[in-house]
């Protein structure tokens, strides 16, 4: 089954995604980092107005075997948690691109996605050329 | 995302590894695990099917139907001779003179310091008109190498009447079959009625008309078997065992399934430095039922003044979930740490094993564990933390 990767989305080597709207991007990880991860049991994500720095952990995701960390795409401030996500960690794999999302921020430098991965590019890193 | 650590099961890559070092040891039945979509990964040298369908649905068919898993990378020695149960009695804490023919004992290997060398399992078969007594000794993977070393260095070989070692680990393959489904499942491939060999028997029996060991041991906290047969035979039995809807496994169920039931893992709960009394092992300790071996001045003395720490069950209270090496902490002071712990599927909460000084272990005992530099509430209770019904 092969997996999805939107058009309208940027990726990092590590498996974030960030879509953009406004000044708003709406960050959550990739179907392939979700496949890879297995069956999700915890998420540990920020509290809104809380500050997120591009490249740093903003919080922790753990499937029954691994940790691992979540980091930003971008700077900004959190201004949105899908909070109802973490009583429930385990729907994140229903739907990673729409109802799976984790965090809005208010970014403030879109230059920073400018060495993000293409949905193309995206794909060629996790499924080889 | 990146990985907190190196020895998770599953870790997730920064790009894919379509071709794994080929240095690892392979199984016999790695072929039909990959035909089956399993996840393979590293463990101890060997390349092994971590998942194939889920580690929940997995870890779930074992507890409510029945699950198989290629544990073909375990050790698998066979000693024989008129000499074998008076020189392993040295190397062992349990009296394992009282095994009838068709028993079996779960033990350890003991060092001088009464530290763990590995944990494993004697199966006596019995004794022969020559007076050769057949035994089957199952190790773990990663410790196949150490322990044979160690057997070797400590069985007096010279007389080949009185001892002889044979590693058949390379040349078998060991299938767990487990689950309240499992025996009446694998029934059907064997010709001997299984029904009446206890928890811990054993019998060189039929298995698709070959040649094959069964034990009624496992590492999952069911009832089930596990099947010692020639590589071909084991493949036939795998594809066997799948048309009966048998669920294969990998490590990762197995590792959840051994955590609810609180069974040791070897070189995370119990190793060279941690003794079976501060394991939670002193029912294979057997003190006044038999003379000297290696270790033993050492737990006679911490059963005589008591152990400073203790290997305890750990539910923790919310829903953040105890990993392998995070600290225990009580009143503001680390006092231990965890050496196992997951999201246990069938409790829905997090469990874990953790070593905390023996004052502070009583089930009941409010404790915390440091996760990611934060307290979490825990408390100590009773192990296992499932047990199945009867």
């Amino acid at each position: 089954m092969a997996l999805e990767y939107p058009d309208d989305l940027k990726y990092l080597d590590s498996h974030e995604y960030a879509r953009l709207e406004g000044d708003i991007a709406t960050i959550g990880i990739t179907a392939f980092a979700i496949d890879q991860l297995g069956d999700i049991v915890f998420l540990e994500l920020p509290e809104v107005g809380d500050a997120v720095e591009k490249g740093e952990k903003f919080g922790t995701i753990e499937s029954v075997k691994a940790v691992e960390d979540l980091n930003s795409p971008l700077s900004g401030t959190v201004v949105d948690c899908n909070t109802p996500l973490l009583d429930a960690p385990e729907q994140l794999a229903d739907d990673p691109y729409g109802e799976g999302w984790l965090i809005k921020v208010r970014f403030t430098d879109v230059t920073e996605l400018d060495e993000a991965l293409s949905s193309e590019e995206y794909r060629t890193l996790v499924e080889g050329e | 995302m990146h990985p907190h650590r190196d020895e998770s099961l599953v870790t997730l890559p920064n790009a894919p590894h379509p071709n794994h070092p080929t240095s690892l040891a392979r199984t016999p039945l790695y072929d039909l695990s990959v035909a089956l979509n399993a996840r393979m990964t590293e463990f101890s040298g060997w390349e092994m099917p971590v998942q194939y369908s889920g580690i929940t649905r997995e870890h779930q068919a074992v507890r409510a139907a029945a699950g198989m898993f290629d544990i073909s990378h375990m050790g698998k020695f066979r000693l024989q001779g008129t000499d074998v149960l008076t020189q392993i009695q040295q190397l062992v804490p349990s009296d394992l003179s009282r095994l009838q023919p068709g028993q079996a004992q779960y033990t350890v290997l003991l060092n001088p310091q009464g530290g763990i060398i590995d944990d494993l399992i004697f199966y006596f078969q019995g004794t022969d008109v020559r007076g050769q007594q057949q035994w089957v000794v199952i190790v773990n993977a990663a410790t196949t190498d150490k322990d044979k070393a160690w057997l070797l260095e400590h069985l007096d070989l010279i007389d080949l009447t009185q001892l002889t070692f044979q590693d058949e680990s390379p040349e078998k393959v060991l299938i767990a079959v487990q689950g309240p489904q499992a025996v009446q499942k694998l029934q059907s491939l064997v010709a001997e009625d299984l029904s009446p060999v206890p928890s811990f028997g054993h019998l060189e029996g039929t298995v698709l008309g070959q040649p094959g060991f069964l034990a009624r041991t496992g590492y999952t906290g069911e009832d089930g078997f596990e099947v010692m047969v020639d590589p071909e035979v084991g493949k036939q039995l795998w594809q066997a065992l799948l048309e009966l809807e048998v669920v294969p496994c990998g490590l990762g169920a197995r590792d959840t399934l051994r955590l609810e039931a609180a069974m040791a893992l070897y070189g995370q709960d119990i190793d060279d430095a941690t003794t079976p009394l501060e394991a939670g092992l002193g029912w294979l300790v057997h003190l006044d039922r038999k003379g000297d071996f290696i270790g033993r001045p050492v737990l006679e003395q911490q059963k005589q003044s008591g152990v400073q720490r203790r290997l305890v069950g750990l539910q923790m209270q919310g829903r953040n979930i105890a990993r392998h090496g995070y600290p225990v902490v009580a009143q503001g002071q680390v006092v231990g740490e965890v050496t196992s712990g997951t999201q246990s599927p069938t409790l829905g909460q997090a469990i874990a094993l953790a070593y905390v000084p023996t004052s502070l272990s009583q089930v009941g005992q409010s404790l915390e564990v440091e996760i990611r530099g934060k307290l979490y509430p825990a408390v100590v209770v009773k192990r296992p933390f499932y047990r199945r019904a009867r």
